[in-house]
């Protein structure tokens, strides 16, 4: 009789709360799926191109480029303090998308195929759940 | 690919539309949302009088977006109670601003299962004694919370997003948006249930003040209270109950990316087109035999982007079909001839059964003023947050 080997592979787990815990540290990580390689951001239990459920942490550059924006001029109570803000999509390497605000630019700027960098360590953690730090987009 | 599991219809009726009933959309100071929705049944029952409510009536389905505006959940079971039908098995339908597409989807499913010959569609929504900030709040929970809403992502803000990748990628301007506002307060001023029933000239819509540019005030749908439902049976079964039943001979429902960021494109719905193609292939017609359409303009980027994903022109060209007057009353699909959520109003979870009751008015000759002439074929387009949902249902007059 074989004893059963286990494997212990002591990753992070691909959740939400794992990604902004890994922004915390400094580092901007999606998960890509081992089967299709497809990088998702942020993270998911299964792939949504291929089905597979089998995912490494991957390292995302922080560089980024516009794909679209808005200014918001009406907000939910807690941004109202920043109106007008800018919010906008950035593309970063591999063709991942976030969404984010957009800080440091003036808002007559804004430009869609402009580059700019996800930012984060600089941006506000808010108190109550989720005490998660926001990251932001900002000029490179 | 989602495929349906009853394709190849041919255009037979899935369920009949045997009675509607909306109540006016606007400000109902004084009445809760219950209380609002009895103005629809009991519009819907009066519609209908060869029904027994309590003894024909074996289910309802009730869309309703939020428990924050009201405090109160549970929204099935108070709406059955209020109308007079407590016993009758009652579910509340989520699915954002589309919950009422979803329930008429819930509500074709509960007859074509066997199970309930008679159900009851509906949604309802009281939201105009909330504040705006409070409003901005509970819509935005529609949108993903931990990218979206988190980094100060508003409803607005995800459809001026849409905007500004249209108008970078088709030429398309604030002043199309504006028709379309415009247009839709054109047809809303001849609705008598309409929220706001004036007529707003392009040049008020391009002077009113941004709230995520490019979108401005006149840009995004109104606030409002309301409800509406509408009374379905088998097809078989409606002769029993009207001369006049408009059967639904084509229904799709389909998702996206709960986030817009994730999606694969940013100027057009993928939930759409999925559930628009179902629900042509089950009524087995094609975009240019429809009549006339209810599409969900939350905020005029939205209808114009409708336009695209339902075919009614290709992708890129919503601003020439709104140049052209095609679909204005009197043009080639009329679309919006309520009024649109844009000026008849929108109360979230009451809006896909409106449009409904806007098809059932319009295919039993009933819609007035705004009547569209020899209309035959109409369809309805509902969609949830930022389009994560769509519903798309097609009706025919009865031959």
């Amino acid at each position: 009789m074989t004893t059963p080997t286990y494997v212990n592979t002591p990753v992070e787990p691909f959740t939400i709360e794992q990604f902004y815990k890994f922004l915390e540290q400094g580092k901007l990580m999606g998960g890509i799926c081992q089967k299709c390689k497809k990088v998702h951001l942020p993270p998911r239990p299964y792939c949504d191109k291929c089905g597979a459920d089998k995912f490494s942490w991957l390292n995302i550059s922080s560089k980024a480029k516009l794909l679209t924006y808005t200014i918001i001029n009406v907000a939910p109570q807690q941004f109202q303090n920043l109106t007008p803000y800018a919010v906008g999509i950035v593309e970063l390497a591999g063709g991942v998308r976030i969404p984010g605000m957009i800080q440091g630019v003036p808002h007559d700027q804004l430009k869609i195929g402009m580059n700019l960098q996800v930012d984060f360590g600089t941006c506000s953690q808010p108190q109550q759940w989720p005490s998660w730090q926001r990251y932001c987009f900002k000029p490179l | 690919m989602v495929t349906e599991g009853i394709m190849g219809l041919n255009g037979k009726p899935l369920v009949s539309i045997i009675g509607a009933g909306m109540s006016k959309f606007g400000k109902h100071d004084g009445l809760l949302g219950r209380e609002i929705f009895g103005l629809a049944a009991t519009e819907a029952f009066s519609r209908c009088p060869k029904l027994d409510p309590k003894q024909d009536v074996k289910a309802m389905f009730i869309g309703h977006m939020g428990e924050s505006y009201e405090h109160q959940g549970h929204m099935g079971a108070t709406i059955a109670d209020w109308i007079g039908l407590r016993g009758v098995a009652a579910t509340r339908v989520e699915a954002a601003c589309g919950s009422s597409g979803a329930a008429l989807r819930t509500g074709i499913y509960a007859v074509l299962s066997g199970l309930s010959d008679v159900v009851i569609v509906g949604g309802v929504e009281k939201m105009t004694h909330r504040t705006t900030a409070e409003v901005t709040e509970y819509l935005a929970m529609a949108a993903d919370y931990p990218f979206e809403q988190f980094h100060g992502i508003t409803f607005p803000g995800l459809f001026a997003m849409m905007a500004t990748a249209h108008m970078n990628a088709y030429g398309t301007t604030e002043q199309h948006l504006a028709k379309i506002a415009s247009k839709n307060h054109h047809h809303g001023a001849l609705n008598p249930k309409a929220h706001m029933q004036k007529e707003v000239p392009v040049e008020t819509v391009m002077g009113s003040k941004y709230v995520a540019w490019p979108l401005k005030l006149y840009d995004c749908s109104l606030i409002s209270d309301g409800a509406s439902c509408i009374i379905l049976t088998k097809p078989e079964l409606a002769a029993k109950y009207t001369d006049q039943p408009v059967h639904i001979v084509g229904s799709g429902q389909a998702t996206d990316a709960i986030g817009l960021y994730e999606r694969d494109s940013l100027t057009s719905l993928q939930s759409t087109k999925l559930a628009s193609k179902a629900a042509y292939e089950m009524a087995n017609i094609k975009p240019e035999q429809v009549n006339l359409a209810e599409v969900h303009d939350c905020f005029t980027i939205a209808e114009l982007i409708a336009y695209e994903d339902l075919g009614f022109c290709a992708l890129g060209e919503g601003g020439k079909l709104v140049d052209s007057g095609a679909t204005s009353l009197g043009g080639a699909i009329p679309v919006n001839t309520s009024g649109g959520l844009k000026s008849k109003g929108h109360p979230v979870g009451a809006t896909g059964t409106a449009q409904a009751y806007e098809m059932y008015l319009q295919l039993t000759d009933q819609a007035d003023k705004r009547q569209v002439k020899d209309a035959k074929v109409g369809l309805t387009h509902n969609i949830g947050g930022s389009g994560a949902t769509a519903a798309v249902h097609i009706y025919r007059r009865d031959q």
